[in-house]
């Protein structure tokens, strides 16, 4: 049944700066186009203020030095380098160590309420590959905190609009439960708006604007065990490559080490970081606290090499070594994997986390007072008394929009910007927990003043009228899905047979023989895709959502089995058991993915930049020698 | 443990009506409601309307009734029912259905914007904020909020009295403004701007007659009647007559005597 719709003219409104995503990055950029002057329109698939970032539990990495005086930026960014294995963007990875503690004293001036210190100020905790105690938070909730923080700081901005002008939504306006699936272009090639459906009504619109920025997060739901929400389906990924911009690192996707393993129905969902950082350890089924088993050679010299030590780092980090299930959560997740393949794993599949044996009950519920509850309503297990089952989860994608450090504009299409978990390169191959949150903050407000600075030097948008038709025939294909009879597909059982394929053979330890066959069923399933059928109207649809999601998570996916097929090593969230060691002639080698013009994904090598001198300097030559390739330490 | 076919009647329609449709589904171990929807519409519905996103109580997205009690889908076990009792889910009552449990919430996003938002200090610069932890703990209760809008949904003022939206806020709204108030550097007061007597003049907080309905559904488990409402509705009485608040502290009173 094809519905009717009215063939005319879709709405058209103008905007300064088109802001796709309402996560931490989104927000931030909006509020900084808008403080700029820029009008500016927040696009998000879920309501206000449910986006993702609310996930996140552990904290935002800054180097304000509160707990321990000795923190600084530059060791922030030495930490961020190692954690990557070497590949991130180094000025990224720079001018984030450098900006994240305005970034979040920003929030304190907007009604954020930290956890503090009992001198006041805001309390900072440890976190994996951490030196020194840096993350700020509120209990377990941090991502709540910042999502709610920058939500209300838009409210109080529509307010001023509204002194102004009567008008709450008059600079800047939410455009909530609403979906967008091209990014448009104009005769020149620069960005001149997005095409917009109303999840709601079904109803289609087009934002005309000549600065895009994409803020959409991750592309968890490509897989089948995943921390992520059913946002994540690498929309921004897909819709910059279909924009012509390419993608890079796309290989390194982290599993989170400690996701729920049981019941089936929650598995995946994250089990915080923060329950090692505060002392939590983990145990195979024989007992032992397995992770000093797995400390790699790069690492040695920074981890306790006995669990007596390991626990007196807690109150005496200067005299002491930490504990490796501090370890960065690439190595973590890797050694779970191990123990759980050896027969040591736990009655469902994990490996335990315990805390119970290590703080009191009630230091546990004031301290990881969500992790108790999750697991008291979820799985009937009382995180004080027994201890928590957990394993792998994939969690986040190094990988993304190919980004200026400065600007955050994307490659190669004029007035495309990227910001946040859609942007690749600043993490490199493994990104260190606590990292994400202050990576929204930095990049996102770059994101917003720089599109802002853009739209304001740049005509108007203009959308021609064959682009919208296009884009308006694509969304609307499902419906015709009838036409292909018995060969009709549901978007349920492709997404999956997609998600097990990325999950069985594009996961956490990857062999070529392995990924050789996601490919050939990646390329299967998208030609399945094209025959996809659903049935009812477009009104708040969730078949026909999920058939115009598949798209974007058939191309990525596709984006990580090539580049991971590409990379012959293993560095961070790459691992493969053909590839075991890390190679460092990679270490200066990018992988590009391009959209192809008869479909499918074009890979090419770069090289990356050199890192500069004065930040080189900040490490040993030593274990420079350890990541770095021949010809850079020659040189 | 095993699995089991329940019975489940979903409200199915929009803003034209609607009404209740049988389903048989299959239901496993540890499962949850949203689960028992999500094989719904993989299965038997692929256009039944559910909001939802994080799937582990953290978003409050998908609010809804199951079995007329106002409920967060993701949060509620399928081992908490019998299993030959039939599980009803509806739609929160208190907003208008968009269609099948999504209903149309916007009313909580105009109150949110009516609320004065937080006024910086003057003279402190970013970095330089002192504040005891003692002083944000309550402050930061409040901010434990994930905005499900259950307690809009129960609160009685508005359940069934459309006629009360224009003037009351809600508990959460209410509470944002106890938040706001309980902030150890909030300067609102420097600016002019009394957020106790906004919240009585403005916002309605006299026609909350503390019955705890919104407190009872909190997922959070957020104290919102005793530890929001009834502190600003004594602040507020400190200016001005309140007959909840002055029988309140008359019974209050009598028993602790």
């Amino acid at each position: 049944m094809t519905p009717v719709t009215p063939v005319g003219p879709v709405e058209r409104q103008q905007w300064d700066v088109i802001v796709v995503g309402a996560g931490g990055a989104g927000l931030r950029a909006a509020i900084e186009a808008r403080q700029r002057g820029a009008r500016t329109a927040v696009i998000c698939k879920s309501l206000f203020g449910k986006a993702h970032t609310v996930m996140a539990e552990g904290g935002i990495a800054a180097s304000m030095a509160n707990a321990n005086p000795h923190d600084t930026w530059q060791i922030h960014f030495r930490d961020t380098m190692r954690g990557g294995k070497f590949l991130n963007q180094w000025r990224m990875a720079e001018l984030h160590a450098r900006e994240a503690p305005d970034r979040v004293w920003e929030l304190e001036t907007w009604g954020a309420l930290f956890d503090r210190t009992p001198d006041g100020r805001i309390s900072q905790r440890n976190f994996g590959g951490h030196e020194y105690p840096r993350l700020a938070h509120v209990g377990d909730r941090t991502g709540l905190e910042l999502i709610r923080t920058l939500q209300q700081k838009i409210v109080s901005l529509q307010q001023e609009d509204f002194r102004t002008t009567g008008d709450y939504e008059s600079g800047l306006k939410v455009f909530q439960e609403c979906t967008v699936t091209r990014v448009l272009k104009d005769a020149f090639g620069r960005v001149a708006g997005v095409f917009c459906y109303d999840r709601e009504s079904g109803r289609f619109f087009v934002l005309q604007a000549p600065a895009v920025v994409l803020a959409t997060g991750g592309i968890g739901k490509s897989f089948k065990v995943t921390s992520n929400s059913w946002e994540y389906t690498g929309d921004g990924h897909a819709l910059a490559l279909l924009a012509g911009a390419p993608l890079v690192n796309m290989e390194f996707v982290q599993f989170h080490p400690t996701g729920m393993v049981w019941p089936p129905s929650v598995k995946g969902i994250l089990v915080t970081e923060s329950v090692r950082g505060d002392g939590g350890v983990l145990r195979n089924s024989e007992g032992r606290r397995f992770m000093f088993d797995y400390v790699p050679e790069v690492f040695k010299e920074k981890y306790a090499q006995s669990e007596e030590e390991g626990d007196r780092w807690y109150e005496d980090p200067d005299d002491n070594r930490r504990p490796p299930e501090l370890l960065p959560r690439d190595e973590v997740a890797r050694a779970i994997n191990a123990e759980v393949k050896a027969g040591r794993g736990s009655p469902h599949g994990g490996v335990f986390l315990d805390v119970s044996t290590r703080m009191p009950a009630d230091v546990i519920r004031r301290r990881l007072p969500s992790m108790y509850h999750q697991f008291k309503e979820l799985a009937d297990v009382d995180i004080t008394a027994e201890p928590m089952e957990v394993g792998p989860t994939c969690h986040y994608v190094m990988g993304g929009v190919h980004v200026d450090s400065e600007t955050a504009a994307t490659d190669g299409v004029p007035g495309l910007f990227a910001a946040g978990e859609v942007a690749g390169g600043m993490h490199g191959s493994n990104r260190l927990g606590g990292n994400s949150l202050s990576d929204l903050l930095v990049f996102g407000r770059r994101a917003g003043l720089h599109a802002a600075e853009y739209a304001a030097g740049a005509a108007a948008a203009e959308v021609g009228e064959e682009a919208v038709a296009a884009a308006r025939a694509e969304a609307l294909a499902p419906f015709d899905g009838e036409s292909f009879g018995d060969a009709a597909e549901n978007p349920y059982t492709l997404h999956q047979e997609l998600q097990q394929t990325m999950n069985d053979l594009v996961g956490i330890i990857r062999r070529e023989s392995e990924m050789a066959e996601a490919l050939e069923r990646i390329a299967e399933l998208r030609e399945r895709a094209r025959r996809v059928s659903v049935e009812g109207h477009r009104q708040f649809n969730p078949g026909w959502h999920l058939a115009l999601d598949l798209r974007n998570m058939l191309l990525v996916s596709e984006c990580v089995a090539r580049a991971a097929l590409e990379r012959t090593e293993s560095r961070g969230g790459h691992t493969r058991e053909d590839r075991p060691a890390m190679d460092r002639a990679w270490r200066p080698v990018n992988l590009l993915c391009r959209a192809a013009d008869g479909g499918g994904i074009e890979l090419e090598r770069v090289r990356t930049e050199p890192i500069r001198d004065d930040l080189l300097a900040l490490f040993e030559k030593e274990e420079l020698a350890k990541y770095l390739a021949d010809e850079e330490l020659e040189s | 443990m095993s699995t089991y076919d329940a019975r489940f009647r979903i409200w199915r329609g929009d803003a034209d009506g609607g009404g209740l449709t049988d389903y048989t589904v299959e239901v496993h171990d540890g499962e949850v409601v949203l689960d028992i929807v999500h094989r719904l519409q993989a299965t038997q519905a692929p256009d039944l309307a559910v909001r939802w996103n994080c799937k582990a109580g953290k978003c409050g997205s998908c609010s809804a009734e199951i079995n007329g009690r106002p409920r967060l889908l993701c949060m509620t076990r399928m081992s908490v029912f019998a299993r030959d009792e039939t599980v009803t889910i509806t739609p929160m009552r208190a907003f208008p259905v968009i269609r099948d449990l999504v209903t149309d919430v916007s009313f909580n996003y105009a109150k949110a914007r009516e609320i004065p938002a937080f006024v910086p200090p003057a003279g402190l610069a970013p970095g330089e904020y002192r504040m005891k932890q003692e002083d944000v703990d309550r402050s930061q209760e409040f901010r434990k909020c994930i905005e499900c809008f259950l307690c809009q949904n129960t609160c009685h003022v508005v359940r069934d009295h459309e006629e009360n939206k224009p003037v009351f806020a809600g508990p959460r709204f209410l509470m944002r403004i106890a938040e706001l108030d309980m902030h150890p550097l909030d300067a609102a007061e420097e600016s002019g701007l009394d957020r106790r007597r906004t919240a009585q003049d403005d916002h309605g907080l006299g026609y909350c007659n503390i019955t705890k309905c919104c407190t009872e559904v909190c997922p959070e488990g957020i104290a919102i009647t005793d530890n929001a409402l009834i502190p600003m509705k004594e602040r507020v009485v400190d200016r001005r007559y309140d007959p909840v608040v002055w029988l309140g502290n008359r019974i209050r009173r009598r028993n602790g005597a």
